[in-house]
């Protein structure tokens, strides 16, 4: 168990950056959840610490060692990979006792050891198998056991639930956060999946491009996203982002369409206002905008797109201009609306974004 | 309706009576091989012998020149070749496919052109020199080394399409996991891609074990010579061949390569998961 450090951590492919100047502290026994779209560094990252790639600039330290150059071998991580590669020519007990293995550990205290980690993991019956005759989930915690069965300092995951369908999934996710809260080793955890990073890890880093956009717990991101792609990558679905003018003096909002929202005293209550007739983007989560049948004060109207019934939930989506605007309705019965609709912005809880994306408050 | 059916079992007749004489063209000369040398009579038909006999392998037997070039010097330049060339070939493979070599792909192309283009008859000059030069002439050394030049462009060509069907994450977990590099390719890389290895080694081997032109430019002393050469042994005088010793030393000559595939195939398996890229 140790923290993991960034500073100013820069890898370059050729002429691509893939981390950009990356400066983080993962504590130690915290849950990290790198997220982000293919291509943002995320990855990168992750083997940034397990020591595939080497870092251009900067250091990276595991607990107080900086391993910045050490080989893979010396850095004492364990990592599950996308694929699981598991290796194809041994056992589920080989594969599983390879890192105690090449430690020198001894056939019997190694075969002690798998049992009882493979009995942990529900894995036990399997040890004489391959990896070819294990189903995916299966596979998947053989994998998760390789990176148990020796005391490393730290998990490095790479999108390890990417390859299960949609209800493994799930149960994975679960059985992953239950280990990791028992075991309490730092944890470093790619994925591009949003929901996943919120229900697994203890803060989130958002990444884009290379670079750190946001970093915070699953809430503080949800609740308060930094800027426009933070706001509009966490959650589903995403946050409704309109673009348009600020008549400060009004107290009004005009999108490029010429609906003109009524700001009331959000502008006012801002220490960092917009200027006057500067461009900004609206930000208002789907569940924070009601939706009336008849003309109501401060609403705006709408033509009604589509209902989409969701079980627990419904999203209506209403077209304003161009834009189309979700919205989020807590009840399982989709409601009878006209073509004609108003909707009401909850605007306490909406967000202004500059021209360049981050937040104004 | 009708004249489409005959037109269809004529195509298909003839199509028949084509691959007949294609298999009777390439099939001959192996049904030759095992009836010939069991024959008393030498002559180039394909006959089942009236009474079998091993006279013919019994003389061969006695021409110790023969069995040495066979037995000896074939398995040792053979041998020899077939393992440097896997190994060789493997390491090379192996580095070219996980390194980042600017122009690395290119380099192969060039390297496999110039081995197929050159090499040969061409080559055989600058060869003798270097290899004279070296001090290596009449020397099993010599002909291996230069076989081995010869063979590892393509051996080389052959294994980076096995070792490149191997995920890296299958290397990289092993790394993570504690290994050394060497560690990593004993344990993880290697036994990943012995299928190919046993591939190009079987192939080096055959192409060793029936090379003519090499040895008998690089080889003097007869106690040197391969079985490709020693086969002029069972030749008159006057330059004909004696059928009956020939053909019952071609049977021999064949014995080791059909063992060596079939040990290698039950051992290991030719299991093409590499190679043919889905």
């Amino acid at each position: 168990m140790s923290q993991i450090t960034f500073e100013n951590v820069v890898k370059r492919f050729g002429s691509v950056v893939a981390v950009d100047n990356v400066t983080l502290t993962i504590g130690e026994g915290e849950f990290v959840a790198l997220l982000g779209p293919s291509g943002c560094g995320k990855t990168t990252t992750l083997r940034l610490i397990a020591g595939l790639e080497l870092a251009d600039q900067g250091r990276i330290l595991i607990g107080d060692r900086d391993v910045t150059y050490l080989p893979p071998a010396a850095r004492d991580v364990a990592m599950v990979f996308q694929d699981y590669a598991l290796y194809p020519h041994m056992t589920i007990l080989d594969n599983i006792g390879y890192p105690l293995k090449v430690r020198g550990v001894s056939r019997a205290e190694r075969a002690r050891r798998v049992t009882e980690v493979a009995r942990e993991l529900q894995i036990a019956n399997l040890l004489e198998r391959r990896p070819s005759q294990l189903s995916g989930g299966q596979q998947q915690r053989a994998s998760v056991a390789r990176a148990v069965v020796h005391q490393a300092v730290a998990f490095l995951f790479d999108e390890p639930l990417s390859n299960l369908d949609a209800q493994l999934r799930l149960e994975a996710r679960a059985f992953l956060k239950h280990l990791q809260n028992e075991l309490g080793v730092t944890t470093v955890y790619v994925t591009h999946d949003q929901a996943e990073a919120m229900a697994l890890a203890d803060r989130i880093v958002v990444m884009r491009l290379g670079k750190i956009m946001q970093i915070g717990t699953p809430l503080e991101v949800y609740r308060n996203p930094a800027n426009t792609f933070v706001a509009s990558f966490i959650g589903s679905p995403p946050m409704n982002l309109l673009s348009g003018t600020a008549l400060v003096g009004q107290g009004q909002f005009v999108m490029d369409d010429e609906t003109v929202i009524d700001m009331g005293e959000v502008y006012r209550r801002m220490s960092r206002p917009p200027l006057d007739g500067q461009e900004i983007t609206l930000g208002i989560r789907p569940e924070h905008i009601t939706i009336h049948a008849e003309p109501h004060p401060h609403a705006i109207p709408g033509q009604l797109y589509v209902v989409q019934p969701m079980g627990g939930e419904t999203l209506v989506n209403v077209r304003v201009g161009s834009k189309l605007v979700t919205v989020r309705l807590f009840q399982d019965e989709p409601p009878a609306l006209p073509d004609q609709v108003w909707l009401k912005p909850a605007l306490d809880a909406s967000f202004v974004y500059g021209a360049d994306g981050e937040r104004l408050s | 309706m009708n004249r489409y059916r005959i037109r269809t079992t004529t195509s298909r007749a003839l199509l028949l009576v084509f691959a007949f004489i294609m298999s009777a063209f390439f099939a001959l000369p192996l049904l030759w091989l095992l009836t010939a040398p069991f024959s008393t009579q030498a002559n180039l038909a394909v006959k089942i012998p009236e009474t079998p006999s091993l006279a013919n392998f019994e003389a061969v037997f006695r021409n110790k020149f023969a069995i040495r070039a066979l037995f000896q010097n074939n398995l040792i330049i053979g041998g020899g070749v077939m393992v440097l060339v896997a190994s060789v070939a493997t390491l090379a493979s192996y580095g070219l496919s996980r390194t980042r070599v600017p122009g690395r792909d290119v380099l192969v192309y060039i390297l496999i052109l110039f081995s197929s283009v050159v090499s040969g008859t061409a080559a055989m000059v600058p060869l003798f020199l270097l290899i004279f030069n070296l001090g290596l002439i009449d020397t099993y050394l010599g002909v291996i080394l230069v076989m081995t030049g010869g063979l590892l462009p393509s051996g080389i060509f052959i294994m980076r399409d096995f070792v490149d069907s191997i995920p890296r994450s299958y290397e990289e977990a092993a790394l993570v996991a504690g290994a050394s590099s060497f560690r990593m390719f004993r344990d993880v890389a290697f036994p990943l891609v012995r299928p190919g290895v046993m591939v190009v080694a079987i192939w080096a081997f055959v192409n060793a074990w029936g090379a003519f032109l090499i040895p008998s430019v690089l080889l003097r002393s007869p106690e040197h010579m391969p079985a490709s050469i020693a086969f002029y042994s069972f030749y008159t005088e006057a330059g004909t061949p004696n059928l009956t010793l020939v053909s019952a030393y071609a049977f021999l000559y064949t014995i080791p390569v059909l063992l060596l595939y079939l040990i290698v195939n039950w051992r290991f398996g030719f299991r093409f998961f590499g190679g043919i890229k889905s």
